[in-house]
């Protein structure tokens, strides 16, 4: 193709047309017409786009401008996908992580956000949906979508992580998103729950509020008053659009901190009470059971943890300048610092927090550093505002056994090998 | 054309009066009011003490054929668990290596399973069950884990009366725990 074929197609409406349908059997314009299929068949010996050679997409023109109403990632980030669970018999109640080690910053894009489902993804007409609001307050009443999105307004960037990410008996994941994927972060859009509730009036006898979704699972949870008051939100909008429907749209809770299952998607109803309700998803699940047979009930903070996401399982690094990256958290606030070991947990450096740190939000860690090719293990440890320190595993199980189920929020070890290949160092005996 | 006196204090009027028409006392008066019938309609939580359970009865030999209607094609003919969980025994499992949390050997109320019950299962079909088969299924249930015997009866006041093996076996969240 002649340098000059850039011109001529542009200037030719119909061969514009043909190049945005991707047209092949157009007769003698099919010379010109080249398809992103037909550029991915060419053979990928191709130094036919690298320098001094001018590649292909630059002497033709491109898609159409609004080709894709929304748009989606590049074709070839199609691997770039949520990890699906897959020792369940189904999926109406299950799990989808987010890949950890492909998220760059501390955003999660919609697409990419982990899942927990109860009774599967409900399809909610926001015209249909309402959320009521009863039981302890001085005006029982039934909003729609547009009532909630009328009130004040608030965006504010925080974390949701399952209880179980992962199980004590689940440790032995390859990737980063495998292990600890049912976390992520974005920027939620809302009204402050507390600016209703006051609306509503509380009567002084309150004391828990039972939130309640519109899946088939009408998943119910109770929340303490003082969370309701502090910093929850009635969410509508994640990152700078309306939820998704795996995400509960059109409206769910937020309680920043709290495992997720807590944060009712589909919300539906708020029932005001003196009392926790005690429902099924916080006696029979969501409870730790400890070694010695009893179970602690209303855990409803998530503890600091950290993973070093770059590298880690299945990458592999060659010797020279390597980046160490990852993402810290906590419930109780702010990261105040990574500590990043490259020899196994002897020695600790402080990794650079990325800025802003923000309360209840993932935390980017960076840490410049030199591999020596000699085999080694990389391990990452945050301690939170309050002067938390994350765990090791072997700390963790020595408490709590491994029966517990939730909140593990251990240090995850990767090893490198000689050949640089990094893989967990938690391995099945 | 100026508003006359007498239409600028019939404005205040008509003003005062659309107020006072929106509910309560509300800053924003969003919303409306939730009638007592929708609040009926919506309002399906049942405490661990029974005291929101709603009227009906059932019996464990009417929950047993319901089961294998209903449930027995995910949680096993006879509550061994499949697709769905494991419903009956894991009595002195808790403390052991493998143990094996069930309605019989974990769950702490037995007002949690009419609740649970009515909101969420069959799985493919949750809300469809009457409040006399939800009472007939947890007697059943029940039954099967030897908690109550082959000829009870179930309704609001005998199912809060049930006493569950493991009611006190849970404990307040004392996290910081490690390190």
């Amino acid at each position: 193709m002649k340098s000059g074929s850039r011109v001529e197609a542009t200037r030719s409406s119909t061969r514009r047309q043909f190049l945005a349908a991707g047209s092949l059997a157009v007769g003698g314009a099919a010379a010109l017409v080249a398809s992103g299929e037909a550029l991915a068949a060419e053979p990928a010996a191709g130094a036919e786009n690298l320098p001094p050679n001018v590649p292909e997409w630059m002497k033709q023109p491109g898609a159409d401008t609004g080709s894709e109403p929304y748009g989606l990632p590049s074709k070839f980030e199609k691997s770039i996908v949520r990890v699906l669970k897959k020792d369940t018999e189904q999926q109406t109640s299950s799990q989808s992580q987010t890949p950890l080690q492909d998220i760059d910053g501390i955003i999660v894009p919609n697409g990419l956000f982990y899942e927990r489902h109860h009774g599967g993804i409900p399809e909610i007409d926001p015209a249909q949906h309402r959320l009521m609001i009863h039981g302890l307050v001085e005006r029982p009443t039934v909003f729609t979508v547009d009532d909630i999105k009328r009130y004040p307004s608030e965006s504010r960037i925080h974390f949701l992580e399952c209880s179980g990410n992962p199980p004590y008996t689940k440790i032995y994941a390859k990737t980063a998103g495998e292990l600890v994927g049912l976390a992520s972060c974005c920027e939620w859009t809302g009204a402050p729950l507390k600016t209703v509730l006051e609306d509503v009036g509380l009567k002084p006898e309150a004391k828990w509020i039972i939130a309640e979704g519109a899946d088939a699972a009408a998943l119910t949870r109770s929340i303490p008053i003082e969370k309701c008051l502090e910093d929850a939100m009635l969410v509508y909008s994640q990152n700078g659009e309306r939820l998704r429907p795996a995400q509960g749209y059109p409206l769910r809770i937020l309680v920043p901190g709290y495992e997720g299952n807590m944060n009712v998607k589909w919300l539906r109803r708020l029932h005001v009470t003196n009392e926790p309700i005690y429902s099924r998803e916080e006696t029979s699940r969501y409870t730790d059971l400890m070694p010695d047979g009893t179970a602690r009930k209303f855990t409803f903070m998530m503890e600091a943890k950290s993973i070093i996401t770059r590298p880690s399982g299945t990458h592999k690094i060659q010797p020279g300048f390597n980046e160490i990256t990852g993402l810290a958290w906590t419930g109780r606030g702010k990261v105040a610092k990574v500590d990043v070991s490259t020899d196994g947990g002897k020695t600790w450096q402080a990794a650079k927090l990325q800025e802003p740190v923000l309360t209840r939000a993932f935390t980017r860690f960076r840490l410049a550093w030199t591999w020596d090719g000699k085999p080694t293990t990389i391990i990452s440890r945050v301690t939170d505002e309050t002067g938390y320190v994350q765990p090791s595993f072997e700390q963790l199980k020595d408490v709590r056994g491994l029966n517990g189920q939730y909140h593990n929020n251990a240090t995850w070890p990767w090893k490198i090998a000689e050949t640089g290949e990094v893989t967990n160092a938690h391995v099945k005996a | 054309m100026p508003m006359s006196r007498l239409s600028l204090v019939g404005a205040a009027i008509v003003l005062v009066c659309t107020t006072t028409l929106v509910y309560g006392q509300s800053k924003f008066g969003f919303g409306k009011k939730a009638t007592d019938a929708e609040i009926a309609g919506w309002s399906i939580d049942v405490d661990r003490d029974g005291k929101y359970l709603p009227p009906g009865h059932g019996t464990v030999s009417q929950g047993r054929e319901l089961f294998q209607n209903q449930c027995a094609a995910c949680h096993g003919e006879k509550g061994e668990g499949g697709i769905g969980d494991k419903l009956v025994g894991g009595k002195g499992t808790l403390a052991t290596a493998k143990p094996v949390k069930t309605v019989g050997s974990y769950w702490p109320y037995a007002p949690t399973l009419f609740d649970y019950i009515r909101r969420a299962m069959p799985l493919n079909a949750p809300e469809s069950l009457t409040n006399d088969e939800v009472y007939a299924l947890s007697g059943y249930i029940l039954n099967m884990n030897g908690i109550v015997p082959a000829d009870a009866a179930m309704d609001a006041k005998s199912l809060s009366a049930v006493k569950m093996p493991n009611r006190d076996g849970f404990v307040d969240d004392p996290r910081p725990d490690v390190p």
